[in-house]
């Protein structure tokens, strides 16, 4: 047994005689449910109503699990897990600070939500075909991917994200879908396979891959090692699975062809994983290389809001438009990256958060809109209102939302990316965000006018033609909704959490700390 | 010996992107296989190479006598070529169901997700 190991015979100092306290399970928690109900639900596979309560369940469960945690990291720092007993870095390591946290409980909730709408919204058949354990596994890669310690371990769940959401993408086989799909798995392989590359050569440079480890050597390879060709070539994994401008592309290609709840989540989450991976290499690894590329983030998130803001424009089809607002959106929290002082990075992590959740309302309502429409196509919508006045004061919501309007979440991560833009005298890069802001008004007004304002322009009204919205459905979109207005209206302790969280990036030492406690004595220091 | 594999590992990727800028199916995934390949053998050669011993610790011993080989790129790469293997089944059934719905295998022909509309639409 290994618990018969004490630290005194443990001669070189890589093992720790220590079992892992019972509270610090709670890192590694949303995978290990996440992954159990995964394979569970292949179990139960024929029964939609059990595997959809299985679901609902563990991601309530995840929900609570993080919010425990959060507090947990807020009040005592970073919380590190170890597994097999290797101390870091031999290890692989889970280490949660406010970042990762942050992200994974948004996350859970907009899953909790997303899972709670797929109820009406995916067939029995889908439901067979494994629909609930590719989103299990999906939810699981995300988590994983927000709370890892390890670059390699962050690869993985990368992987296991990208896996689920091919089988998530391509779930129904439509013809759109395969030609969607193939789009995106190509391309999001081609990120991904950059991403091992460039740990490949970390690895060579460095010879461990903790992140906390590599942060704390950079400074003295900073001399001799390649860090600038790292860093570089993570930047570029990582900008292209966010979606920023040149490597945008196959966003729009691809999100608009599944069904509405697999929009929403992607959306909602998977571009916001190469936001946070991003984030997490760029300040806690290379914080001087980032330094060098401001300029360069500056262009890209310029040019990465206004290309997304004019694609939304020139869509005909709704949820293409949408999936280029997604796009819009990482331009301005590639603002805050190119800003870099702590106001701009709270701003921009208070963006994503909203942004998480909004493009996953966004989407799901744009699912109901569809069918109550009968066309996916602005050209010929029209008669929402008459249809159902409650969904068009969500997608009122929604539009004032994204558009960053009061009283709704948008209008506070834009305001302190404008303040602190103004602050450093980054000018083109607020005009780039107004711009932007204004001409995403110009299309949501557009969708509005057309699609919910005028009268139907079919013929047959749309009595004969009732389209079922089962509660779970309006319970989750009354949830995503009532989010961000709260948000919007109380926005104090998200803002003061997102100042908390900038100001832990910029100041890795507590990430580096809190994984090696015994700097100094233990190994590798 | 690592200049030599390195050298390997360049004319990998070379072929790779090569493949992967085709327009057929077929070839754009030799190019994905080459290039887990090709960042296999890389992870490889990063880890350096050594003709040590495989690492063992004797019975009576607490660490290993000698030099060892470094086993941690081994195990990464047996994780990538599970992860690319994995891919690679994917792609191949995802673009045979596309060759048999869509009757093409060349990109040009894609066309569903995105149609190449003639003219905006004329009128709201």
């Amino acid at each position: 047994m290994a618990g018969e190991i004490t630290a005194d015979e443990n001669t070189i100092g890589a093992l720790t005689a220590t079992l892992t306290p019972l509270a610090d399970w709670l890192v590694v928690a949303p995978l290990v449910i996440f992954i159990g109900a995964g394979g569970l639900l292949l179990v139960l596979k024929k029964d939609h109503a059990l595997q959809w309560a299985v679901a609902m369940l563990a991601s309530a469960l995840v929900v609570i699990l993080n919010t425990l945690l959060l507090m947990r990291v807020v009040e005592a720092g970073p919380v590190v897990m170890t597994v097999g007993k290797w101390l870091p870095p031999f290890g692989i390591t889970f280490a949660a600070d406010i970042f990762g946290v942050l992200f994974a409980l948004v996350a859970a909730v907009v899953g909790f939500f997303g899972t709670m709408f797929a109820r009406q919204d995916v067939s029995d058949v889908e439901c067979r075909f494994g629909f609930y354990t590719f989103l299990m596994m999906m939810m699981a890669g995300v988590s994983g991917a927000f709370l890892a310690g390890d670059i390699f371990n962050l690869y993985v769940w990368f992987e296991v994200t990208l896996m689920s959401s091919f089988g998530m993408l391509v779930l129904g086989s439509r013809n759109d879908q395969l030609d969607g799909t193939l789009r995106y798995a190509f391309l999001s392989l081609m990120a991904t396979t950059v991403f091992l590359l460039t740990t490949g050569y970390l690895y060579g440079v460095f010879g461990t891959l903790n992140m906390a480890d590599i942060a704390r050597k950079a400074g003295e390879m900073r001399e001799t090692g390649p860090l600038v060709s790292l860093a570089t070539l993570y930047f570029f994994a990582f900008a292209f699975k966010a979606a920023a401008f040149p490597m945008n592309f196959w966003l729009p290609a691809s999100y608009h062809t599944p069904k509405s709840v697999v929009s929403a989540l992607f959306a909602g989450l998977l571009t916001k994983v190469g936001v946070y991976a991003l984030f997490r290499t760029g300040l806690t690894l290379f914080p001087v290389e980032l330094a060098l590329f401001q300029d360069g983030f500056a262009v890209i998130a310029m040019l990465t809001m206004l290309i997304g803001a004019l694609g939304a424009l020139a869509q005909d089809d709704i949820r293409k438009m949408i999936a280029f607002l997604v796009v819009a959106g990482i331009g301005a929290i590639f603002m805050g990256l190119a800003l870099g002082n702590i106001l701009a990075l709270a701003g921009a992590i208070f963006y994503a958060v909203h942004s998480m959740v909004a493009m996953t309302a966004f989407f799901l309502i744009s699912g109901i809109m569809q069918r109550w429409l009968g066309t996916p196509f602005l050209s010929k919508a029209g008669g929402l209102y008459e249809a159902s006045p409650l969904l068009s004061a969500m997608v009122f919501a929604v539009i004032l939302t994204v558009a960053g309007l009061p009283p709704f979440s948008g209008l506070w991560p834009k305001i302190m990316l404008v303040k602190s833009g103004l602050d450093l005298g980054a000018f083109w890069m607020v005009g780039a965000l107004l711009v932007s802001t204004f001409i995403t008004l110009i299309a949501l007004g557009r969708l509005f006018l057309l699609a919910v304002w005028r009268p139907s322009v079919k013929d047959d009204a749309f009595g004969e033609t009732k389209v079922q919205v089962e509660l779970p459905q309006w319970v989750a979109l009354t949830g995503l909704c009532s989010l961000m207005l709260a948000v919007g209206l109380y926005p104090d302790p998200l803002i003061e959490l997102s100042i908390k969280t900038a100001d832990w990036l910029l100041n890795p030492a507590l990430y580096i700390n809190s994984v090696f406690p015994l700097d100094g004595k233990g190994i590798g220091s | 010996m690592e200049t030599l594999l390195a050298i390997l590992v360049g004319l990998y990727m070379t072929a790779a992107v090569y493949l992967l800028l085709s327009k057929n199916f077929v070839r754009l995934i030799l190019g994905v296989a080459l290039l887990s390949n090709g960042v296999n053998v890389l992870i490889f050669t990063a880890g350096r190479l050594t003709e040590d011993a495989a690492a063992f610790v004797p019975f009576d011993a607490k660490v290993p006598s000698g030099t060892i080989a470094n086993s941690l790129p081994q195990a990464l790469i047996l994780t990538a070529i599970v992860i690319g293997f994995s891919f690679f089944a994917f792609l191949l059934v995802l673009v045979y169901r596309a060759y048999q719905d869509l009757e093409t295998d060349n990109i040009n022909e894609l066309v569903d997700a995105e149609p190449n509309l003639a003219t905006p639409p004329l009128r709201y």
